[in-house]
């Protein structure tokens, strides 16, 4: 009897059992006292980490910022040259930096500090902070945002994820939040070292909605308190705060809980993929929170944001497959020729390069209408579905590619398999 | 960047738009029941069309498709590649067999308008103009073609078999595609202008198709068919370097348009089944897809591919209008397009059921209409060539 099957005998049942002769007759108390132990500790042990103290600095503000629409002219498609040169540096850093550490970081589940560090120096969360805080961010670029998302998804995956995470709590903060809430946390993010910080959206249910949510708030006095299980939470051991999706009157809102909380709780929640952005589960126990945002908060534009950001590192990191698959397909010799002189094999990529496009144009038409302060989650839905399905295809593509050697971890394509199935499957966790 | 719309194509159009409700859609069920019925009512359209022709700045006709007429200064331009993409979704939205009988906007006046020297160009204008490519034994592979030209005096002699050939007995003149010498290959196809009546080349029959009934699609015989030397269009010389290329590359330009005609006929289908299943769609699309039922799950991922089609296809002819190479991006489009319109319309039949399945509703028109569309302008296959060929950095002797 393993430690699961223990679990889920219940707490009655083990209590009728020690209770009774039966461990002794069987002379299995010890063992099973040591299961027992074994079995607690992988409960929500997990302890994460305390906030740095939210508040004390910072600017003060008139009013709230929110950043003004971008205005539009014809259709373009064509990128600004402050966007250009964005891309060339972001490019350079998931060539050099995100690249190389992927496999390693993959491995051993951990999102290295060198590369958090490195994205720090690049100043990108400067780009999520109004310049009245102390930031760069002068109108909404979720455009730019989302050709960063592509740019490091081509590095990786999981470290675009995992530097994007927080970032996209910054651009929350931007565009949600009160002005208290600005001064209290988002200033933090034009700081020298800023807040790790994350979302805890996805729940434990199969074919999770996230508008059906079984986190509740309560109010409680002038906050509120929440109770439930997060599952796949970024980054949840180092993040000083956390935006928090729970149902509220019935109705889904966020959530603004700071690291250290009492009442939260914490255990391991590996996935098929993401490894490197250490994503745990979350218990909340009568945990104190603010609602985050006043009436203008929208939670499915919210969520739109989030898939926006998913789908940007989707379609970097497609790209990344195609690129090395194309490679591959041209040194890769079988009956005498390089393998890509075959249709099949030349076709899958032909595919990849339609698809990826396809994507492509779903996104920025979708980013491109969100910054312009026009409806756009029509188009973020269906950028979103799509996503999730071509995304999915290019990478089982991607290991089909390379045979027997795909399937092995001397290549990357393994990795963007797993990785890319997290695209259908996680909720926020992102904010473009 | 922005991907909506252009603001000043609007009224063009919301125009095309009316044309298709009010013009194409109530005929379309009779001249796809009277097959090769010639659609009188297309006439009075055109005039009107060619009003427009005549008095906007940049024409979407043919000639103004490709490198000819754009601007040189560096500003971004929506011109005259998009506006014909947003005139033609709407056209076919209203019925596909009929824009490609439209007057005066055949296949072969793109080829006019791309290689033709200025003389031709002044002497054409106005005509109709098909394009025979296709021969019973060569199809994708038009290099192959084995209809002759051979030199005799002020004139050229063809010889040959054209299949295919959309416009072919309706048109004013037809393009033809014959080689000056079979040995040569591709270096020595020429294309030359014959104008209908011309002694010598005979309409055999007319194809009976599985849709587009409307448009004429001929069988042409050149039996010593004689032709001015001044109607091979642009230059005579056999020049091994660029011969072939550029009748090929008016493809870059009308690929698009094709994508365009899949788009617009896919549209008429989720439109029609969005109406149909009114009641069971969220207007709002608030259900994410895997928690949605079956139907609504099915129309919005349509929905989503379609979106996908829409937007290469406008991206293919942005690029064209802003004097981007785009060989592989209208390949792109056209492949995504040409594959996801019949998927589609087909699948919107299987929603409707009977109803979809039934001539009361054209949904079964619109999914046979859509089939060529995958076919004709270089098969799915080939654009699928087309793409490896530039993803891979391969010749077509590397990858066939």
């Amino acid at each position: 009897m393993n430690a699961n099957e223990l679990q889920g005998f219940g707490l009655h049942m083990l209590n009728r059992f020690a209770s009774s002769h039966w461990p002794d007759t069987l002379k299995v108390r010890k063992p099973f006292e040591k299961l027992l132990y074994t079995g607690s500790r992988t409960g929500f042990q997990l302890v994460g980490t305390l906030s740095r103290g939210f508040g004390q600095k910072g600017s003060k503000l008139d009013a709230k910022q929110r950043l003004p629409a971008a205005a539009k002219g014809v259709f373009d498609l064509s990128l600004s040259d402050e966007q250009q040169m964005m891309r060339d540096t972001l490019q350079r850093f998931a060539k050099d930096a995100l690249r190389p550490a992927a496999h390693a970081a993959d491995h051993d589940a951990v999102f290295p500090v060198d590369v958090r560090s490195q994205a720090i120096e690049l100043g990108l969360n400067f780009y999520a902070v109004p310049e009245a805080l102390g930031g760069m961010a002068a109108e909404q670029s979720v455009v730019s945002n989302v050709l960063m998302a592509e740019d490091l998804g081509y590095g990786d995956f999981t470290l675009g994820a995992s530097i994007l995470a927080p970032m996209g709590v910054a651009n929350a903060l931007t565009r949600w939040g009160t002005k208290e809430q600005q001064e209290k946390y988002l200033s933090a993010f034009a700081e020298e070292i800023p807040p790790l910080a994350t979302f805890a959206f996805n729940e434990a249910v199969p074919a999770f909605n996230p508008n059906q949510l079984a986190t509740t708030a309560q109010r409680d006095g002038s906050g509120y308190v929440l109770n439930g299980e997060k599952a796949l939470v970024l980054l949840a051991k180092d993040a000083e705060f956390f935006l928090v999706a729970a149902q509220l009157d019935g109705k889904p809102a966020v959530f603004i809980v700071e690291g250290g909380t009492k009442g939260l709780g914490f255990k391991e929640d590996p996935g098929m993929g993401l490894k490197a952005a250490e994503t745990l589960k979350m218990r909340l126990e009568n945990v104190r929170a603010e609602k985050l945002g006043d009436n203008e908060f929208d939670y499915q534009a919210f969520l739109d944001m989030g898939a926006l950001a998913w789908v940007g590192l989707a379609v970097g990191t497609c790209q990344a497959v195609m690129d090395y698959t194309a490679h591959y397909a041209n040194e890769r010799i079988a009956f005498g020729e390089p393998i890509s002189h075959r249709q099949s094999v030349a076709f899958m990529i032909a595919d990849m390069a339609i698809e990826i496009d396809a994507m492509r144009m779903l996104l920025w038409n979708a980013a491109s209408l969100a910054e312009a302060g026009k409806p756009f989650h029509r188009e973020a839905y269906l950028a979103r579905l799509l996503a999730a399905e071509k995304s999915m295809k290019i990478g089982n593509d991607g290991v089909q590619l390379l045979g027997g050697h795909g399937f092995t971890k001397e290549h990357p394509v393994e990795r963007w398999y797993r990785d890319l199935r997290a695209v259908a499957v996680m909720h926020s966790g992102l904010h473009a | 960047m922005n991907l909506e719309n252009p603001k000043k194509f609007k009224m063009l159009v919301d125009q095309a738009h009316e044309v298709a409700v009010n013009f194409f859609r109530p005929i379309s069920r009779k001249y796809d029941k009277a097959e090769h019925a010639y659609p009188k009512e297309l006439d009075m359209l055109a005039s009107l069309l060619d009003g427009f022709n005549d008095g906007a700045a940049e024409a979407p006709s043919s000639t103004a498709l490709g490198k000819r007429g754009a601007s040189d200064d560096n500003s971004i331009k929506n011109g005259a590649n998009m506006s014909a993409a947003l005139g033609v979704f709407e056209l076919c939205y209203g019925d596909t067999g009929f824009l490609l009988t439209m007057p005066r906007q055949g296949l072969g006046n793109s080829a006019i308008g791309a290689v033709a020297n200025d003389e031709q160009l002044k002497r054409f204008k106005g005509k109709w103009a098909a394009m025979a490519i296709t021969e019973p034994g060569t199809g994708s592979d038009s290099a192959n073609i084995r209809t002759t030209a051979r030199k005799d005096g002020d004139d050229y002699i063809l010889n040959g078999e054209k299949i295919f050939v959309t416009c072919g007995e309706r048109a004013d003149c037809v393009v033809v595609w014959a080689t000056l010498d079979k040995n040569l290959g591709r270096a020595a196809i020429k294309s030359f202008v014959v104008e209908r009546g011309t002694p010598g080349m005979r309409v055999e029959r007319l194809e009976h198709k599985l849709g587009i009934k409307a448009s004429d699609t001929a069988v042409i015989n050149f039996t010593d068919c004689r032709v001015p030397a001044a109607n091979l269009l642009g230059n005579p010389e056999i020049d091994v370097a660029k011969g072939f290329a550029g009748v090929m590359e008016t493809f870059d330009n009308t690929r698009p348009l094709v994508a365009a005609m899949a788009v617009g006929c896919a549209m008429a289908s989720l439109e029609r089944i969005k109406e149909l299943f009114k009641d069971h769609l969220d207007a709002d699309y608030g259900t994410p897809p895997l928690n949605a039922s079956n139907i609504e799950a099915t129309i919005y991922r349509m929905e989503a591919e379609w979106e996908a089609c829409r937007l290469l296809t406008l991206k293919a002819c942005w690029m064209a209008d802003n004097r981007q190479p785009n060989s592989k991006e209208a390949s792109i489009a056209k492949a995504k397009a040409g594959r996801i319109g019949s998927e589609i319309t087909l699948k919107c039949v299987e929603l409707a059921a009977s109803l979809g399945y039934g001539e009361d509703e054209l949904l079964e028109k619109w999914a046979r209409d859509s089939k060529i569309l995958d076919i004709f302008e270089g098969t799915q296959q080939i654009q699928q060539l087309i793409i490896a060929r530039r993803v891979l950095g391969k010749s077509s002797a590397e990858l066939k």
